[in-house]
């Protein structure tokens, strides 16, 4: 699909793009250095708003607005592994 | 007009996002890195989304944005207070610069399960 932005527009999404890209690269230092687990997950969390960011981004250059669903769901799932992971924490340092 | 509010809403929200990562990287304790996150990157999301239903007016855009704005304000901050939690019982190691700290030793009861 085929869309014409403005070029203030164009500008921005290229920016938005970059940006996000650094800060992804950002979390994966952090996720490979951190001292400790809990440190790693919090990455997790960082990583889906990244993606959630992405996704509008994209959604933004091509028009496909059908991709917003993949953002709820995103938004959704990763409720759930933290609180999968606090339930984990806490389980592991009972033993 | 319309172009240039959503050009700047989606630039403010990848600096927001960008701040964020920035925090994660440089602040020196995983409670610290917590504050950045949550409160940066979910505000960052959300003026991104205000920019995207700027630019696409269907109302099918707008309800989904409006559930990611809503999924995104409601749990939030549930997940971080349970990563907080679990993290400060298990005894995670603070950095410098801390005051006070209101759990000390009252972590190993009141938690549940």
């Amino acid at each position: 699909m085929e869309v014409h932005l403005s070029p203030v527009l164009n500008f921005a999404i290229y920016f938005s793009f970059f940006a996000l890209t650094i800060s992804l690269f950002m979390g994966l230092y952090r996720l490979l250095t951190g001292p400790t687990l809990p440190d790693r997950i919090v990455v997790m969390d960082l990583v889906a708003s990244l993606s959630i960011g992405l996704i509008i981004v994209y959604i933004m250059a091509t028009g496909q607005t059908v991709f917003l669903n993949v953002a709820v769901a995103i938004a959704l799932l990763v409720f759930m592994g933290n609180i999968a992971f606090a339930k984990y924490l806490i389980r592991r340092m009972k033993k | 007009m319309i172009d240039w509010i959503a050009a700047f809403l989606l630039i403010a929200g990848s600096l927001f996002m960008l701040v964020a990562a920035i925090g994660v990287v440089k602040l020196s304790d995983v409670y610290m890195r917590m504050h950045a996150i949550t409160k940066a990157a979910s505000l960052g999301a959300i003026l991104m989304l205000a920019s995207v239903s700027l630019i696409y007016t269907q109302w099918i855009v707008w309800v989904e944005a409006l559930m990611v704005v809503v999924f995104i304000i409601i749990t939030a901050p549930i997940a971080s207070h349970m990563i907080a939690k679990a993290a400060h019982k298990g005894g995670n190691p603070k950095g410098p610069g801390y005051i006070m700290d209101e759990l000390e030793g009252v972590d190993n009861e009141g938690v549940e399960e």
